[in-house]
């Protein structure tokens, strides 16, 4: 029984499960050399086109950058640059729909070409002559991604620590249409093996599997001519057959081996990489071109000239198709992607992506629209041709019945997306796309269950944290408590206001479980009254002397103070606007924080709100006398609080004020506003300076007048 | 006689099945009811309290308890069935018709904001920063949107503003595009 390698090695392909044969199309493009471009006109590069996360951006908008300068950092592992593929101006940076299924607006640097296509200094690597570090550190810089369709960053894949038995070059190509791969062996096929090379390097393999569908007879002699008398590198040929390009799939093709569900296939010592990557790891590193254009097979019967071409990064897909002689049919569609995994897309003006490999625009009666969906007959064929053997009808009566247990159960995780199933579907059901809102679905619901999980930690914490911080307040005041009860023992006061402590302390502790009697309540409230009437005289006696000391002080904190009232007016219009029905004829106050009804409006209800705080301030000294002492201070001293208003007044009007200047360019709020307003704040806006009387007054003044204002003009 | 016999048979069998049975009571007896612990484990943690209840804990032993399990609105229908799965009652519509159909999160417009902390001791989960007089927001990737927030703000300053999609957490449209190709 000859062992796994010396089957390979004696050139032995096996063969995965299901798989279809739709037609390939691909002799329309395979034999025309690859064409190169003129530079767009415009250069749309989103910041993030691999799978991760993008990196930081280095240039702004106005710069000019260099062709192959780096526009963004990768500042974590996840993350890959992209760069400048030609020179010019960055114009902006800003949101553009995305080339993706979704056409979600994605972060995008629009460059403009200014056509010198002037490089950076660039510094090419001998990968002999450095180490493995500089090598995986000049593959990230050079903003290599996967190639073949998922975009993963490239770097990290060949950064491994386990043993790797081989390295598979995935040069098969299977599905319809696409040859970019193709015309890439068939021209640049020593560089592809240059890049292997690299690759081996950085692996160490003990074989290269190159695998290549028996399609591309040219590519394959090529790259059998590249690779000359080298060891261990083999190109097998497999049969023509969708999907044989899926990892998996060109795994079990090349080695007999599966990979388990839910691994990796560096699990059993394997790594596989595009082609059309080893061909940008060797540019990065030998010419140190970073991965700034991709050859993309642009077809479909609408064009005149269906070819390979060697797009910029950014390239918008409109100004390809034109370069090809694009000729749209009503309702033509656009798919990114081969016509099997592909997407259509309906902004025409989304970037060429690292990803990009095909972009058709196909005919009508080229590839037909979506016909209507009829009911699963359960004739099992899409089981058949499953190359992952799933159960496709199984997995759409749980994705219909979003039943995400059973589909778990019957691994849909492990669904490639390849399209077969639909393929052979007679019922027409476009069963992948079930598949795919399943797996979104899916996902959602794991991050939510994340989610759940992290918010319900955050409040238990948050619970225990209250509790504690409850539990220590409570031992601190007893222990203070305490303190105060010992000291005054010691020092002989042990008459009134030790009595008085233990009061409060019996109080503090009892409070919940039994009401006080009555006399002790009226007790408790004279003496706090004493103690807020001493309070406030000192503080009275505080504040003149500042006064008449210096008036700058006071001139500092306005602003603060200002801001307060201004605050308290709107918190007061707030409740205001809750308690008043909205029918009554005054203005309503809560259109003081509505911006855009006109300043009149504004004035009238500001000093409404004003004079209702006032009012309340006012009735207030009955009601407060119950309440503990700092808030009694409030109302007793009148000086503060007028000042206060009268701040708030001139704030309130300075708003207006604004108001009515921004109003001047509106024609409805014009006329009267301004007459009524521009006369107050310079009268007002003094008063915080001078004493407290003044500004008493010109509260007073503002009242009035806005009471006069509002008598005298029904709104 | 033969009736004695078995009196006494009958007798020491019960005896022995009672202490069999006694013991296992002791031995294998349940510590709490782990349906509370199921009942939570399905409920999405807002801690939002529109149950009526401080909390999803509380409400789940609630529903323990025999309440209603149509009182989560940020669960929508699906904690609705699994709710019902789990109780074996009926699934029924939820009570209050005002389910958000999107994700919200809290918003602060900061400029506004006069630093009053009252919206930090509303927030249930810690998702909002700031400390007295200073300007505070909110985490977006912490917030539940549970709206608990938005009602103490004296100066009105917090909405709450659907989650922007991104392409991560888009889900597929059914009507993309045709997968079939046309043989020619």
């Amino acid at each position: 029984m000859p062992t796994l390698f010396q089957q390979i090695q004696a050139g032995k392909v096996w063969d995965f499960h299901g798989g279809i044969h739709p037609p390939s199309r691909k002799e329309r493009t395979n034999q025309k050399p690859v064409a190169l471009l003129d530079i767009p006109d415009r250069l749309y590069i989103p910041l993030r086109q691999h799978i991760g996360v993008a990196g930081k951006v280095l240039v702004k908008v106005g710069d000019r950058v260099l062709k192959g300068q780096a526009l963004t950092q990768a500042d974590n592992a996840m993350a890959v640059p992209v760069h400048a593929p030609t020179s010019g101006m960055v114009l902006a940076i800003e949101l553009h729909t995305s080339t993706h299924p979704s056409s979600l607006a994605e972060p995008t640097l629009v460059l403009a070409p200014d056509g010198m296509d002037e490089w950076r200094p660039r510094k090419p690597l001998d990968p002999e002559q450095v180490d493995l570090y500089t090598l995986l550190e000049r593959i990230q810089e050079s903003g290599i991604s996967g190639m073949g369709g998922a975009g993963f960053p490239t770097h990290i894949k060949v950064n491994v620590k386990q043993p790797v038995d081989y390295l598979i070059i995935n040069a098969v190509e299977c599905e319809p249409y696409i040859t970019a791969d193709d015309m890439l062996m068939q021209e640049r096929a020593s560089d592809i093996i240059a890049g292997i090379e690299i690759l081996v390097k950085l692996l160490n393999p003990k074989a290269v599997l190159i695998g290549i569908e028996d399609d591309k007879p040219i590519a394959v002699a090529s790259l059998k001519a590249a690779i000359g008398q080298k060891d261990n590198y083999f190109v097998r040929e497999v049969p023509t057959k969708y999907p044989s390009g899926g990892e998996k799939q060109l795994i079990q093709l090349l080695t007999n081996k599966e990979v388990p569900a839910g691994r990796r296939p560096l699990d059993i010592g394997i790594v596989m990489q595009n082609v059309g990557t080893a061909f940008a790891i060797a540019q990065a590193v030998l010419d140190d071109i970073p991965l700034i254009h991709r050859v993309v097979t642009v077809a479909g019967e609408t064009l005149a000239q269906q070819q390979n071409v060697l797009a910029l990064i950014g390239t918008p897909i409109s100004d390809l198709l034109n370069a090809c002689g694009f000729q749209a049919e009503p309702k033509q569609r656009i798919i990114v992607g081969g016509p099997m995994m592909g997407f259509a897309i309906a902004d025409w003006s989304v970037p060429v992506v690292k990803t990009t490999n095909c972009v058709l625009a196909p005919t009508e009666n080229e590839l037909g629209a979506a016909v209507e969906e009829m009911d699963c007959i359960r004739c099992g064929a899409c089981a058949d041709a499953c190359p992952a053997s799933l159960l496709p009808q199984q997995l759409l009566w749980y994705s219909k019945a979003k039943d995400q247990d059973k589909l778990a159960e019957y691994n849909l995780s492990d669904c490639i997306e390849c399209g077969a199933c639909a393929y052979v579907c007679p019922s027409e059901i476009p069963l992948v796309h079930y598949y795919r809102v399943a797996k979104a679905e899916i996902r959602e619901t794991q991050r939510e269950a994340l989610k759940a999980e992290q918010a319900k930690a955050r409040f238990d914490a948050r619970t225990e944290r209250l509790e504690r911080e409850k539990q220590e307040r409570l031992e601190r005041n007893q222990q203070l408590a305490a303190q105060r009860v010992a000291q005054q023992q010691a020092s002989g006061q042990a008459s009134q206001s030790a009595a008085a402590v233990q009061q409060a302390l019996a109080r503090t502790q009892q409070q919940s479980d039994q009401p006080l009697d009555k006399a002790q309540i009226i007790a408790e409230r004279e003496r706090k009254k004493a103690e807020a009437l001493a309070y406030q005289q000192q503080k009275q006696q505080a504040q003149t002397a500042t006064l008449a000391e210096d008036t700058a002080p006071v001139t500092a904190e306005d602003p603060r103070k200002a801001a307060i009232a201004a605050a308290l007016a709107r918190a007061k219009a707030k409740k205001q606007a809750e308690a008043q029905p909205e029918t009554m004829e005054q203005p309503a106050p809560a259109d003081i924080v509505a911006p855009e009804v006109d300043a009149k409006k504004a004035a009238v209800a500001a000093a409404i709100a004003r004079a209702k705080a006032k009012k309340q301030a006012e009735t207030q000294p009955e009601t407060v006398e119950q309440q503990t002492p700092a808030e009694t201070v409030v109302p007793d001293v009148p000086d503060v609080d007028a000042k206060k208003a009268a701040v708030a007044a001139a704030i309130a009007r300075a708003k207006a004020k604004k108001l009515a200047e921004q109003a001047e360019t509106q024609p409805e709020a014009k006329a009267t506003p301004q007459q009524t307003l521009s006369a107050e704040p310079e009268e007002v806006v003094a008063p915080p300076d001078q004493d407290a009387k003044k500004a008493a007054i010109a509260a007073a003044i503002a009242r009035a007048k806005a009471k006069k204002q509002q008598n005298s003009e029904p709104l | 006689m033969s009736i004695i016999t078995a009196l006494w048979a009958l007798g020491i069998l019960a005896l022995v099945f009672g202490a069999a049975l006694g013991y296992a009571a002791i031995r294998f007896k349940v510590d709490a009811d782990p349906l509370v612990e199921q009942i939570d484990e399905i409920l999405p943690q807002t801690q939002c309290g529109q149950c009526g209840y401080p909390g999803c804990r509380p409400y789940a032993e609630a529903i323990a308890n025999g309440d209603d399990i149509n009182k989560c609105p940020p669960g929508g229908d699906t904690t609705i069935k699994k709710l019902a799965d789990l109780m074996g009652v009926e699934a029924k519509p939820l009570d209050a018709a005002q389910t958000p159909a999107v994700k919200r999160v809290a918003y602060i417009r900061e400029d506004e904001c006069i630093g009053c902390t009252k919206c930090i001791q509303a927030c249930p989960v810690d998702a909002i920063v700031g400390a007295s007089k200073q300007m505070h927001t909110v985490i977006v990737d912490e917030c539940t949107g549970c709206d608990l927030c938005v009602e103490p703000c004296p100066v009105d300053c917090i909405d709450m503003v659907p989650l922007a999609s991104s392409i991560e957490r888009w889900k597929w449209d059914l009507n993309a595009i045709p997968v079939k190709v046309l043989e020619s």
